[in-house]
């Protein structure tokens, strides 16, 4: 049977404990399922550690551990959590190097959900971190990127920030880019987004538009694949970035680094711009199928009826 | 305590129950969908000090946390309202967004919880500074780890605020017993910071003997009780949980029994009455 995200993860913390001498601290990590089965059933004498509820303490607790040679992997149950979790990193961790020659590496794994869970904990919440120097951030979605952002992490000396979903832990498919230089236009999709993006395009090619499709893993260094400009540039209708975190970060950056190395309009859709409730009507979720097909197609009419009056 | 006073609270605590227990029937029965903080067991707290409240005829301002249908309840908040919260409907007392963990209320004083643990406690201990009101912060016994939880312990202190910090003390952080996270008790924390603190059961009495130094001095009480439900939802973690409310009903005998019946029906009858108008 394929691995799926769930077990890669799992196979990852358990390596990190029982052969790099590595730590694992968050809190309640023990306890109801084990973070989505994500994390290997050991004690504290093996490197799982039951952090307290001081969230921004614990957030220095990990810094202090990153300082050591023991590679911390930090479990933030909800991305919404940051808020607390992050300063501490944000402004020790992923400024010791270069302060001060100390590396601090730290294996955050920040994990998204949404639907019904409130305020503030849910979805991606990449943004407050990609603003700020020293910390690289990835986005893996299938077993072989989660494997390949442990590996880089391991072979370099940075904080990463690992922005999961739930939502794939059960996914042990791989996500291809699909590029060509006819296409009417390009997605350009983060995280969850990402599975939405591969219906978008199979529903739209039955209508005969011609939909590319790039991955974005690296969020920070954005990491801008040749084959994905000469894909936008030679679109009809230019590129559409998704993301699950609120448009006026990340995603609307990479839309204007994109915009500046072509010629081409790059829109953005993400969190719509307010509070998710608990309730599912007041829900803010991800673009989803449908409404990213309703953008696309108010994209190409405008762009056909701005063609149409010059 | 006298005996009327006992029954008083007993009463709150039965409006409690009995409406936590339809909720665990509608979660049950998938009539509410979103997730729920379930305060069974833990009823006293809310009861007691909204007794004795109401008999110091003083109107606190309320920050309480995410397991706060008791505390809502137990200080007047509108049942139906409440209800509706749960069914996610706009009549709902935080409009059908709040669900169960965001309760707010104006009509009884009760601010919102956003969903970070303790960040009701600076925020709690702020306005009771501008408005110098007579204000109870409500913590889970993980809450009051929070680090901005202590500073705000100790500013509330500096400040001598007319403050009263309930901790709700279940021994449970979601799952997780306090024996893991720490070796130390919030009693000891609020004494060290010079704030009255004592470490009590949720017996009403054992409440009530601290009712004379309420809102005159910064007080903490970590009070220890029993979850009986899950952190989230309907299931039980462990069926030998001490029950208060069973244990003061048996020692309070007919009145209290007959007490509970009728809430039983009255409330039974609410939530049916709101579930047909869906
Ligand atoms: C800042 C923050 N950190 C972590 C969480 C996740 N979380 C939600 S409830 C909870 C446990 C709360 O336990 P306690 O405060 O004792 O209240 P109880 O649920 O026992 O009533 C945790 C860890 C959160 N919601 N907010
Ligand atoms: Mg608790």
């Amino acid at each position: 049977m394929e691995i799926t995200v769930r077990e890669t993860i799992k196979k990852t913390v358990l390596k990190h404990l029982k052969e790099k001498n590595g730590l694992i601290l968050g809190q309640c990590l023990s306890a109801v399922g084990w973070v989505g089965g994500t994390i290997p059933e050991l004690t504290e004498k093996e490197g799982v550690i039951e952090l307290s509820m001081a969230d921004v303490a614990n957030g220095g607790i990990v810094v202090g551990a990153g300082l050591s040679n023991r590679r911390p992997i930090y479990v933030i149950r909800y991305q919404g959590f940051n808020w607390f979790n992050a300063p501490i990193i944000l402004n020790y961790a992923c400024k010791s190097k270069e302060l001060w020659n100390v590396p601090c590496p730290i294996f955050i794994r920040g994990i998204a959900m949404e639907g019904s869970i409130g305020p503030v904990a849910g979805s991606s919440h990449c943004s407050l971190y990609y603003r700020m120097p020293g910390v690289k951030i990835i986005s893996p979605m299938t077993p072989k990127e989660y494997k390949l952002a442990y590996k880089s992490f391991m072979n370099e000396d940075e904080v990463y920030y690992v922005s999961e979903h739930r939502a794939s832990y059960g996914n042990h498919k791989e996500l291809n880019d699909f590029l060509s230089d006819d296409v009417d236009i390009i997605i350009f999709s983060i995280s969850i987004t990402r599975f939405e993006a591969q219906k978008v395009k199979e529903t739209l090619e039955k209508e005969n538009l011609k939909i590319a499709i790039a991955n974005i893993l690296w969020i920070k260094p954005f990491e801008i694949k040749d084959q994905w400009l000469r894909t936008l540039e030679k679109s009809k209708h230019g590129g559409i970035i998704l993301d699950d975190d609120y448009e006026s970060g990340v995603a609307s950056d990479m839309a204007y680094q994109l915009m500046k190395l072509s010629s081409k309009k790059v829109e953005v859709m993400g969190l719509k711009n307010q509070s998710a409730g608990f309730s599912k009507k007041s829900d803010n979720l991800p673009p989803n199928e449908k409404e990213i097909i309703k953008k696309i197609r108010e994209i190409i009419k405008k762009n056909v009826n701005y063609k149409n009056t010059l | 305590m006298n005996k009327n006073f006992r029954l008083e609270i007993f009463k709150k605590a039965s409006l409690c129950r009995n409406f936590e227990e339809r909720v665990i029937e509608n979660v049950n029965n998938k009539k509410i969908t979103t997730p729920v903080y379930v305060s069974a067991g833990q009823e006293f707290i809310a009861a007691t000090l909204s007794s004795i409240c109401k008999k110091k005829k003083i109107k606190p301002l309320i920050f309480g946390q995410h397991r706060c249908h008791s505390t809502y309840l137990a200080f007047g908040g509108n049942i139906i309202k409440l209800i509706d919260e749960l069914l996610g409907r706009e009549s709902g007392c935080t409009k059908g967004k709040g669900g169960s963990a965001s309760i707010h209320s104006k009509d009884i004083n009760m601010f919102g919880h956003d969903g970070l643990m303790g960040s009701n406690g600076p925020i709690g201990v702020g306005a009771c500074f501008a408005t110098k009101k007579p204000t109870i912060i409500f913590l889970g016994d993980a809450a009051a780890e929070e680090d901005y939880v202590l500073g705000a312990l100790g500013w509330a202190s500096h400040k001598k605020l007319p403050i009263l910090f309930i901790v709700e003390d279940n021994d449970l952080s979601i799952l997780t017993k306090k024996s893991v996270r720490r070796n130390w008790n919030m009693k000891d924390v609020a004494r060290s910071f010079k704030l009255e603190g004592h470490d009590i059961k949720d017996d009403p009495k054992e409440i009530e003997k601290h009712s004379n130094l309420f809102f005159k001095k910064p007080m903490l009480l970590n009070i220890n009780t029993n979850r009986i439900y899950w952190h989230a939802g309907s299931g039980i973690d462990n069926k030998k949980t001490f029950d208060r409310f069973r244990n003061e009903k048996t020692k309070l005998g007919n009145q209290a029994i007959k007490i509970d019946e009728q809430y039983k029906i009255n409330i039974k009858k609410l939530w049916k009455l709101q579930l047909e108008k869906q």
